[in-house]
């Protein structure tokens, strides 16, 4: 028997986002916008912890952890010691420094990023779940957000064929 | 590397079709690439073309972002100028390399 390989172009990318680090919101965000881009439909799905990428009082405040992050290093690139990140303060200025670092890579801040996504079609939802649990209302998103739905409601999208679920 | 009759000129492309030497570019070109898109090129688009063309002689190395805030056009109206590629395409027809950043 022979199997025929068949490619199909990518078409659409549905994107979950469900923690609320800097690197784990900028993937998301990254991905998104690289898609649309590139003429990929883009469908955003934040929930739990990512949703503070799109809460109107937090999504620019985002930080990234410095305790429990292998990956971490100083300046220069010497491992960074746990018990520096522990200290108030390090991880805000961390944070900030990458924010800095990636501004000059013309990455925005999160709201603009939202922005860009939505011009060229993209399509941002918040969890039901998340929402409830988090006791957020619609008005504490940003006016990015296109609707509160549930998970059904995202898998009902995410059909058709060249169609992927990316889990950030 | 091939090379492509456009507007009556030979000019040097990559594989992908994307100008070697922008010197090579002329208006003309652009209009006859841009078939190949549907999309008929307007003063506004131009002007974009323009603008992309002179940062790349600047050496900067372009993002949609930055064409968002030239002034020129917004990053909703590039999308719409330049369907399905805002950056990718808008490049091509600018006679530049293809761009290599990914926001």
């Amino acid at each position: 028997m022979t199997t025929q390989k068949e490619e199909y172009p990518l078409k659409k990318v549905c994107i979950i986002c469900a923690k609320g680090t800097i690197e784990d919101v900028y993937a998301t965000l990254v991905m998104a916008n690289g898609a649309v881009m590139e003429g990929i439909e883009a469908k955003l799905f934040f929930t739990f912890f990512g949703l503070d990428a799109i809460t109107k009082n937090r999504m620019e405040k985002l930080h990234t952890s410095t305790v429990g992050n292998p990956a971490m290093r100083m300046p220069g690139g010497l491992p960074f010691p746990t018990i520096l990140g522990m200290i108030p303060g390090v991880e805000a200025g961390v944070s900030s420094m990458m924010k800095s670092q990636m501004d000059k890579l013309d990455m925005p801040p999160v709201k603009e990023f939202l922005e860009m996504i939505v011009a060229g079609g993209g399509e941002i939802y918040a969890c039901k779940l998340a929402v409830d649990m988090f006791k957020l209302k619609k008005e504490d998103l940003t006016e990015e957000v296109v609707d509160i739905i549930t998970v059904g409601d995202f898998y009902a999208m995410a059909g058709g064929i060249g169609t992927q679920i990316i889990f950030t | 590397m091939a090379e492509k009759v456009l507007a009556g000129t030979s000019v040097t492309v990559n594989a992908e079709g994307y100008f070697e030497n922008p010197a090579q570019w002329t208006k003309e070109m652009a209009v006859e690439m841009a078939k190949d898109y549907n999309i008929t090129l307007t003063d506004k688009h131009f002007a974009v073309l323009e603008y992309l063309r002179q940062q790349h002689n600047a050496g900067v190395q372009l993002t949609i972002r930055k064409v968002g805030n030239s002034g020129i056009t917004d990053i909703k109206e590039l999308y719409q100028l330049f369907p399905g590629g805002p950056l990718k395409i808008s490049s091509k027809l600018a006679g530049i390399p293809k761009p290599t950043s990914c926001v």
